[in-house]
């Protein structure tokens, strides 16, 4: 069937109504970098009060409103939906699929998230300020907190149906759509990551969804579910949460993997090495994501045997995220390589995440976590995970594929600019925290003692650059969408895989006769 | 219409989902309003919540009438499958956050509540239990309230076996349907359809009725501590998504009376189904964590 | 070849180790790099804990990139280097599967036991029960009869950057932990609002204060000194400003400091028995106010909209003595306003009262004297 043959709407009620892949991608990745940028304005806020000690701009209690919103908008807001616009745009093309499988559902995952994201922001402007708990919303703060906090709680319940929905669309694709000959173990790694992302958010966001809802049921409606008085726990709650909490923080950086896995062997021209331990190794982490929560609880005085378990389970993570490691150092080993911005990014995100990982491994061990925890060396260490592992991981992806999205090459030299300027900023901003925190900082304090001024200072230098350096890259997607040479369909001279096989810019239905895989 | 890789069905730009967000997001903001006491509330529900239902008919019908079209070829059939089978797991997930709740609190919590002396000396920890707070501690002191706070549990031999009772045998009737399907039995199929329509309305029914017991003869309510809390929240999903299966199956009903589903393609027949036994299995569970033990 | 190669690899741990460990001292003066110095035995275990896996994790991470970086030198297209395809090898796979492994339950084993040692409260001499409070500690000797709030005493002045900022600037409060040194000293945590941490670094010891539990550790100090610490869970709008300052002083010093609160607490009973003016009410109103209500009601009583009421124009600051008492003195359930009539005395009741009453705009005119609040318990 051609092209032409169907009528397709224009304007705005394309953008509303579309039921195409990658139309929805497009809007997914949009609607994620507004939300970057507000999230890293609102890290602005805090850098800034933080820049040195006494209270300058904001008073505490909307400081810790911008700590929660911050994280919330840019777990939620930001990287979630980055990742599933990355799913929408390439999971079809990688599989030979012609869109996705559930086109009108796509269309709500994504839709759900607007509203979702004005609520969370109304509640800045509602009576009593937004939520001031932090993103880990512990009752019976939590409980005290003005309206605001029901805003958080709604939004929450929309962004986990958006979730769901999206992920089980996104294993339906890849269960259901795959082109003749793809099977399971030929899959790109990308959609591997990506299948066992979309299983750990349909396990874990329903706990979230059941938590906040506990929540609001203690604010409103007289349930003690986490006051000692009715015999409930505060402490019940965590245990929620982090059965959620920890998984989610996998199905933040297990895509970014999948992309590396990509990019690594195109520039190092040379295929991915140990392909079926990193599936295995993928998985391996997604199950021992489920059985590590209370690494984040050390503190709350759990059973000794709780807390040997967990700090054991911890530790374990560490084998099949080091083999993934390895696989890609191995990758590059005795390649060919060059260093196209995507693969800056790429070596980039193995060499920061590892940074995040190791320091993890730091607080897995329970006697010395209580040194660290709650102090600015978690802060370090999720930011160099999320951060150095996440976000770099998305501008990867956004590199490596946007001549194909785009039909045009963007500019090296412009790329290059960014990725050093990010790489300066993101790693002035949280190196120096590492310290402030073995030194004892607490997190989540608008105001310090003495000692940590001058890392602080830093940090704000840091955090500033970083946050400004992406006007660099707002301006060359924005130049790239509009024009520039024209990309080939491979692009990149080592890339392999379906989408490569396909025009730059893919057409609307990539395919629209299943390819031929051998 | 469009479609790809051998006919798999790829609808038209939709109208649904947008609206069906907007309707969401204004009935989420009435419902804040409401528990926050302001007035607008409970009319932005209503117009949100109309525009949901009105929504929900326009797109159902939709699909449904793509359906009867006989444009879902057998791949489009797998994807509803998969997308049916992972929701239903994602709903598992989410009563295991209130199934862990009562597990947490009745293995731990409450037991370790009894055990610390120095803030709750009268409290000796039983299940179920109000808690050891100043207001249940006196209603026990006091001796007059029956049970172990202020409230009396539900037992469950009464109602609660009979729910049981009547949400088994619906299973077996949705199954029953299901064979006369299979065998084009059109008479049969509308027979059990409406019979285990008809059993849910029932277990609704006596579930309402043993709320309204619950809350005004036993005193067991909402704010009853975590036994009260456990039990609605729990009981309370459940029932809403009875009444959600409820409708599900009116409406394969009445379209098995127009005629619709053919036994070898009834994709819509049987979703509902496996959700019919879905609430089912997670009944069991409440019948033995919740009532029983 | 094996045995050098071990050698170089303990060779290079100790030579990153005494880098790390030279590096604090070397510019402590101004940065603050590293653990502060362990003040007791466990304190010494967790940070030996620390530098060990920090040394292991260097290493690793320095040995992983070390081949990372000669291939991205040496692989590379530019000097023509031609790719490789072996893309398999089980074998590498199940070694880089096991060392770590191995490296892991290495730093298992020592860990394990210093938790279990850390859990171990038996055999204490004393115990102290701390209460955590938005946004202030109680600490009570059970031992001893004695109990007393702990606040922070940095004057708003300085955190208003009004005034230069001093040198134990948020980590100075009015009432010091005392303890002796050399003893066991077993701490029962608990908190009255929301999850609290009480955690002082040179101890090596935090834990969460939850409300409704209880939870215990223990420490042993070596030497007197003062040790000082913060609140390490967020629990609302001044998280950041309780401070926890520990005196460890000898065990004479000790007994001398507790015979002086014993008489503290008797000269309080007879201020409550006292009728007081109301300018001296208004005087002291003021500094109770200043130290326990201003947090959330604001300096000018405006409160914070949304939050915290007004105090100025407050219906019930202005109305009914009766229930201006109630509010203050029993809280209200629910909320951050807690109930006071265990935290000040009589006489700071009394004050407190009668200064929101007649002070930040309000004009009720009426006095309260300490018997009138006495009455009330
Ligand atoms: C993308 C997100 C992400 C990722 C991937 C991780 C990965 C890990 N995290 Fe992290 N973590 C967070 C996000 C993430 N974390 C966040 C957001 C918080 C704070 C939440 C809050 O409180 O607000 C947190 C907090 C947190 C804590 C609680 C700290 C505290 O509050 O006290 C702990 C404790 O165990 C922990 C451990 C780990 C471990 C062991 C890993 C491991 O997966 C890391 C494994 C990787 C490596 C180890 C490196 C590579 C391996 C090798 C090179 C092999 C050889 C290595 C060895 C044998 C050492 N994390
Ligand atoms: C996804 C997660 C994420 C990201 C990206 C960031 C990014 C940043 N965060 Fe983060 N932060 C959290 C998650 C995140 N944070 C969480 C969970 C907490 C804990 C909250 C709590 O305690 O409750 C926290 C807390 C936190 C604190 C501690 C606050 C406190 O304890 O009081 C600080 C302080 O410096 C801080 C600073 C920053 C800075 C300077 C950045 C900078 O890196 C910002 C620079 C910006 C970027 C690098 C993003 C660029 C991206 C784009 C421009 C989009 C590109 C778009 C596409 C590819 C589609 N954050
Ligand atoms: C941790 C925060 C906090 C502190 C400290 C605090 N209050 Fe309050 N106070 C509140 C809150 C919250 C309310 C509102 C309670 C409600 O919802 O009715 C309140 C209400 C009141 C009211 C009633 C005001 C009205 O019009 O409703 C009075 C009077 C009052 N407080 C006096 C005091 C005094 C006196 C102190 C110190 C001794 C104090 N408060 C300390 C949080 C606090
Ligand atoms: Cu108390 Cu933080
Ligand atoms: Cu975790």
């Amino acid at each position: 069937m051609s092209e032409a043959a169907h009528h397709r709407p224009t304007g705005l009620s394309r953008w509303l109504f579309t039921t195409n892949h990658k139309d929805i991608g497009t809007m997914y990745l949009i609607f994620a970098f507004m939300m970057a940028i507000i999230g890293a304005l609102m890290s602005l806020v805090i850098r800034a009060e933080l820049f040195e000690p006494g209270l300058q701009l904001v008073d505490p209690n909307f400081f810790n409103q911008m700590t929660t919103v911050h994280a919330l908008v840019m777990v939620f807001g930001f990287i979630m939906p980055a990742f599933v616009g990355l799913a929408n745009w390439m999971i079809p093309m990688m599989i030979g699929a012609p869109d996705m499988a559930l086109p009108r559902l796509n269309n709500w995952s994504f839709w759900l998230l607007p509203p979702a994201a004005t609520l969370l922001i109304i509640s800045l402007f509602v009576p009593g300020g937004g939520p001031a708990a932090g993103w880990t919303l512990y009752p019976p703060l939590s409980i005290q907190g003005g309206m605001g906090m029901d805003f958080t709680i709604l939004t929450v319940h929309m962004l986990g149906i958006s979730s769901i929905l999206g992920s089980i669309n996104i294993i339906a694709t890849i269960l259901n759509m795959r082109a003749p000959g793809m099977n399971l173990m030929k899959m790109p790694l990308f959609v591997w990551t990506w299948l066992i992302t979309a299983f750990l958010l349909l396990a874990s966001i329903p706990v979230f969804a059941g938590a906040v809802t506990m929540l609001l049921t203690d604010r409103h409606f007289g349930t003690q579910f986490f006051d000692a008085a009715g015999g409930g726990d505060p402490v019940l709650f965590q245990h929620i949460f982090w059965f959620f909490g920890h998984p989610e923080v996998y199905i933040l950086v297990l895509p970014a993997f999948g992309v590396i896995s990509q990019v690594i062997p195109t520039f190092a021209r040379k295929p991915l090495f140990g392909y079926s331990s990193m599936v295995f190794a993928t998985a391996a982490i997604a199950f021992l994501s489920f059985i590590v929560w209370a690494h984040h609880m050390y503190t709350v005085g759990m059973p000794m045997a709780g807390e040997l378990f967990f700090m054991y389970a911890t530790m374990l993570i560490a084998v099949p995220t080091g083999v993934k490691v390895f696989n890609w150092v191995a990758t590059m080993w005795q390649g060919s390589m060059t260093f196209e911005t995507p693969m800056l990014f790429a070596i980039a995100t193995v060499f920061t995440f590892t940074m995040g990982g190791v320091t993890g491994l730091m607080l897995a061990l329970t006697p010395v976590d209580f040194q660290y925890h709650d102090t600015y060396f978690v802060v370090a260490h999720f930011h160099y995970v999320i951060v150095g592992g996440s976000v770099l991981g998305l501008f990867t992806a956004v590199y490596y594929w946007l001549p194909k999205w785009t039909g045009h090459m963007y500019s090296e030299g412009i790329g290059k600019l960014h990725f050093w300027l990010t790489m300066i900023g993101i790693n002035l901003t949280f190196f120096p925290q590492h310290f402030s925190g073995l030194a004892g900082m607490p997190r989540r304090i608008p105001d310090y003692a003495l000692q940590f001024a001058e890392f602080n200072m830093w940090s704000t230098y840091g955090a500033f650059l970083a946050v400004f350096s992406q006007l660099i890259f707002f301006y060359l997607v924005w130049k790239t969408v509009k024009g520039g040479t024209k990309a080939t369909d491979q692009v990149w001279e080592g890339a392999e895989g379906l989408e490569w096989t396909v025009p730059s810019p893919a057409p609307y239905h990539t395919f629209e006769t299943p390819p031929k895989v051998s | 219409m469009s479609t790809a890789n051998g006919g798999y069905y790829l609808p038209e730009p939709s109208p649904w989902p947008v609206i069906m967000s907007s309707g969401l997001f204004i009935t989420a903001l009435g419902f804040i309003l409401q528990i926050n006491g302001y007035a607008p509330g409970p009319w932005l529900m209503l117009v949100g919540g109309a525009i949901i239902v009105y929504i929900m008919f326009r797109w159902f019908g939709q699909v449904i009438a793509e359906s009867e079209a006989g444009i879902y070829n057998d791949q489009v059939d797998m994807s509803f499958r998969l997308g049916m089978g992972w929701f239903i797991f994602s709903e598992v997930m989410f009563f295991a956050a209130f199934f862990g709740a009562l597990f947490y609190v009745r293995v731990f919590s409450v037991e370790w509540l009894a055990a610390t002396d120095m803030l709750w000396p009268e409290f000796d920890g039983l299940w179920p239990t109000a808690g050891p707070g100043p207001d249940a501690l006196k209603a026990i002191a006091a001796g007059t309230e029956p049970g172990p706070g202020q409230f009396s549990p539900m037992g469950a031999w009464g109602i609660p076996a009979i729910n049981t009772a009547i949400l088994l045998t619906s299973g077996a009737t949705v199954t029953a349907a299901h064979w006369a399907l299979k065998k084009d039995n059109r008479g049969s199929l509308v027979f059990w359809m409406a019979i285990t329509s008809l059993l849910g309305i029932v277990f609704l029914s006596l579930q309402a009725y043993e709320y309204a017991h619950a809350w005004t003869e036993l005193d067991l309510t909402m704010s009853a501590g975590v036994y009260g809390a456990t039990f609605y929240m729990l009981t309370g999903f459940h029932g809403f998504h009875v009444t959600m299966g409820t409708i599900m199956l009116i409406v394969i009903l009445v379209r098995s009376m127009k005629g619709h589903f053919k036994p070898d393609q009834h994709f819509g027949f049987e979703g509902v189904a496996w959700y019919w036994h879905f609430v089912d299995v997670v009944w069991l569970g409440l019948f033995i964590f919740v009532y029983w033990f | 070849m094996l045995t050098t190669c071990l050698k170089r690899i303990k060779s290079t741990i100790q030579f990153l180790g005494t880098g790390l460990m030279l590096l604090p001292g070397m510019v402590l003066a101004e940065y603050a790099l590293n653990f502060q110095a362990p003040a007791t035995e466990i304190a010494r275990e967790v940070f030996e804990l620390h530098s060990l896996i920090l040394k292991i994790v260097i290493v690793i991470f320095i040995a992983v990139f070390a081949v990372m970086f000669y291939s991205i030198f040496a692989h590379r297209k530019s000097r023509g280097h031609k790719a490789a395809n072996f893309h398999e090898s089980t074998t590498v796979e199940v070694i880089w599967t096991i060392i770590p492994f191995i490296i892991l339950v290495s730093m298992a084993i020592p860990s394990t036991a210093t938790l279990l040692k850390m859990d171990n409260t038996s055999g204490s001499e004393m115990t102290v029960k701390i209460v955590g409070y938005q946004w202030k500690w109680q600490y009570e000797y059970l031992d001893h009869d004695i109990s007393f709030f702990s606040t922070l005493s940095t004057p708003r002045a300085q955190i208003e950057n009004k005034e230069k900022k001093g040198e134990n600037y948020l980590l100075e409060v009015d009432n010091h932990l005392v303890l002796p040194v050399g003893k066991k000293i077993r701490f029962v945590l608990t908190a009255n609002d929301v999850i609290h941490a009480w955690w002082v670094p040179q101890l090596a010891i935090k834990k969460d204060a939850i409300p409704g539990y209880i939870n215990e550790m223990w420490t042993k100090i070596d030497e007197p000194g003062i040790y000082r610490g913060q609140c390490a869970e967020l629990c609302g709008k001044d998280h950041g400003f309780m401070p926890i300052v520990v005196e460890a002083v000898s065990q004479e010093d000790f007994n001398k400091w507790v015979s002086l609160q014993k008489d503290k607490a008797v000269s309080a009973a007879a201020d409550s028995n006292k009728v007081w003016t109301k300018t001296a009410l208004m005087k002291q109103g003021k500094k109770v106010y200043e130290k326990s209500c201003q947090a959330c009601h604001g300096a000018t009583g405006a409160g914070v909209p949304g939050a915290f009421p007004a105090i100025t124009g407050s219906k019930i600051a202005t109305g009914p003595v009766k229930d201006h008492l109630d509010m203050v003195m029993n809280g209200k359930a629910g909320t951050a306003m807690q109930a006071f009539k265990g935290q000040l005395s009589d006489a700071d009741l009394a004050a407190v009262v009668t200064f929101e009453r007649n002070g930040l705009g309000n004009k009720a005119g009426d006095i309260i004297q300490p018997s009138q609040v006495k009455a009330l318990r």
